[in-house]
């Protein structure tokens, strides 16, 4: 490394260098890319059914909770967080959607404000959590998932909340000139925290934090608020996604969501987030939503048990953390 | 410690009478009932390098955390421009100018090289975007490649994350970040301990650019001829007192091992 360091840098030198940044950067992205259209032309032929309307639609709409609850996980990866709790959560801000409409007669806007209301509350005590009892993420956010799903089946005594108008689908079965509105809603979502993430100060400040904590803290960023703020964001979106799913099925459940965060987490790893915090990008976690929801769509028409999904899911995982640490080794070695 | 000279620096001192750039008097420093500073002394003029040594367990560290802000002092006054300060943070020391690149190196990997020196700091674009918190990457990425021209530091591109580059990159990129922002004085604590030799001689041209700039450069260091060669004065600490304040062209590496270890018996006076 000294002797290639004491030679002046070539412009091919550069050019690598350059290159070798740009692909190292993209390299889940694209992988993630790749199996995600391996799947779907596999599952056009395996399956007669795949490729009709209505199944694009539903996974459409699949993919749009998974995704807009995959982006909150992403911030909350990239500050070498983790967010455990995003299933009981997006439950909770399901149900309290549902029942404001049910009991108290409240437009759909204003259930969803609801919905978005309890999802920033849960982010605000996980990211109190977090920065002021300095409980680890992991154990945080385990606790709320505990307490989250707690208060939901106590609201409900653990019963569905059904009798909702129609148009309480909305927001899950609508749709704008055939495109399902919870796509419509998750594109605005992903480019929203696409652009804050990669263009803003706070974006900046979410990936020094994971990257180097001691760092951002010396820099002055004032890491605790920063932190929080992250949280509850995430939070916010939660809660807009537990809305969606309530609005899908046309009521609030009070077990959505049990082990959504495996779905979520497995998204946003294999779009190249990585656990260590500092890296992964809006874009990936996006492909990573499609292949999660394709997964499960492809496994429900090909008749493979729920359990063996959970099989897949699990195997993704470790798969795309096994990437995520070779490549960083990789990356490491060389300095 | 008590009524330590501040005219009698050293010679090539700017007119006498105009206060040491930063100054250190009489700092105690306690851990439970561990007295890690016992009322040092400590001071920087303008444009000069300094070299803080000491054995292991003298305080060095403890010093710089003080002057750094990461401890305030128990007892004792720092001043800066001659002016009373009070660090309770670290970000109120570099407020003061005073800017510190710590062993760890504070470096987000992660970020590129550009990132990374306007780290809390950064340019936000002009009018409402900017208050939205929109950047400004493109005057971000000019200016820091300005900045390290200026210092002579090499890497291959600003946009590059700090995890591609060599070690010796990375500490050259820490030790010119603080240098960029520090007005007064650069405090480096051991720069090139974990540097191979073409490496350090990298940092080391880094500080000296930063020196003839008029920067004042503090260096912690347990390599006595790498002091003897930057350095213009090496003070010594020892058991939490400063044991004697030398030029570093009139003395040996034997006589700065001497007054580490206080085998002369004698301590030496300032000057």
């Amino acid at each position: 490394m000294s002797a290639a360091e004491a030679t002046a840098e070539p412009q091919g030198g550069a050019l690598n260098d350059w290159l070798r940044e740009r692909i190292s950067h993209a390299l889940s992205e694209f992988t993630a890319a790749t199996a995600l259209v391996v799947l779907f032309i596999a599952l056009s032929f395996a399956s007669p059914y795949f490729l009709t309307a209505d199944n694009l639609f539903n996974i459409g709409a699949q993919t749009a909770v998974i995704a807009i609850i995959a982006t909150a996980q992403t911030m909350v990866i990239i500050t070498r967080g983790i967010d455990l709790s995003v299933g009981s959560v997006a439950a909770l801000a399901g149900v309290a959607g549902a029942m404001v409409v049910r009991d108290l007669g409240f437009p759909l806007l204003a259930a969803t404000a609801v919905a978005i209301g309890v999802g920033a509350l849960a982010g605000l005590l996980n990211g109190l959590l977090v920065t002021v009892a300095r409980i680890p993420p992991f154990i945080a956010t385990l606790g709320t998932m505990s307490v989250g799903r707690g208060l939901v089946f106590i609201m409900t005594g653990a019963v569905g909340v059904y009798g909702l108008p129609r148009s309480f689908q909305l927001l899950g079965n609508g749709e704008i000139i055939g495109i399902p509105f919870a796509v419509v809603i998750t594109a605005v979502v992903a480019v929203g925290v696409a652009f804050l993430l990669s263009q803003t100060r706070f974006g900046q400040y979410t990936y020094a934090m994971g990257s180097n904590l001691e760092a951002a803290r010396r820099s002055g960023i004032g890491v605790g608020r920063h932190l929080t703020y992250v949280y509850v964001l995430a939070g916010v979106l939660v809660g807009l996604g537990g809305m969606i799913a309530a609005s899908r099925v046309n009521s609030g459940q009070p077990n959505y969501g049990i082990s959504l965060e495996l779905d979520v987490i497995a998204a946003a790893v294999i779009g190249g987030a990585s656990l260590f915090g500092g890296q992964g990008r809006i874009v990936g976690t996006i492909i990573g939503a499609f292949l999660i929801a394709l997964v499960r769509n492809g496994a429900v028409l090909l008749d493979i048990s729920i359990h063996y999904q959970q099989v897949i899911v699990g195997l993704i995982i470790w798969a795309a953390v096994y990437f995520d640490q070779y490549r960083r080794r990789r990356l490491e070695s060389r300095g | 410690m008590d009524a330590a000279p501040t005219t009698t620096v050293g010679t090539d001192q700017p007119a006498a009478g105009e206060p040491p750039v930063l100054e250190a008097r009489g700092i105690v420093k306690r851990f439970g009932h561990v007295e890690a500073l016992r009322g040092a002394d400590f001071t920087v003029g303008k444009g000069e390098v300094v070299a803080l040594i000491g054995d292991n367990g003298a305080g060095k560290s403890t010093l710089i955390k003080t002057l750094s802000g990461v401890h305030p002092p128990d007892e004792g006054e720092i001043r800066v421009g001659g002016r009373p300060v009070h660090f309770a943070t670290p970000v109120d020391a570099r407020r003061a100018g005073v800017e510190t690149v710590y062993q760890d190196l504070a470096v987000a990997d992660d970020l590129s090289v550009a990132a990374n020196l306007y780290l809390g700091r950064e340019i936000l674009r002009s009018g409402p975007l900017g208050r939205l918190g929109l950047l400004d990457k493109r005057a971000m990425r000019q200016g820091a490649a300005a900045a390290l021209a200026e210092l002579g530091v090499r890497i291959p591109r600003v946009t590059t994350p700090i995890a591609m580059l060599s070690g010796g990159q990375r500490q050259c990129v820490a030790v010119a970040r603080a240098i960029i922002w520090a007005t007064n004085v650069v405090i480096l604590d051991e720069p090139t301990a974990a540097l191979g030799v073409v490496q350090t001689g990298r940092v080391l041209d880094v500080v000296r650019r930063a020196r003839d700039a008029g920067m004042s450069v503090v260096l912690v260091s347990h390599n006595m001829p790498q002091v003897l060669e930057i350095a213009d004065r090496v003070e010594v600490l020892r058991l939490g007192r400063r044991a004697a304040r030398l030029r570093a062209d009139e003395v040996t590496t034997d006589d700065l091992v001497a007054a580490m270890t206080g085998s002369t018996g004698a301590e030496r006076d300032e000057r």
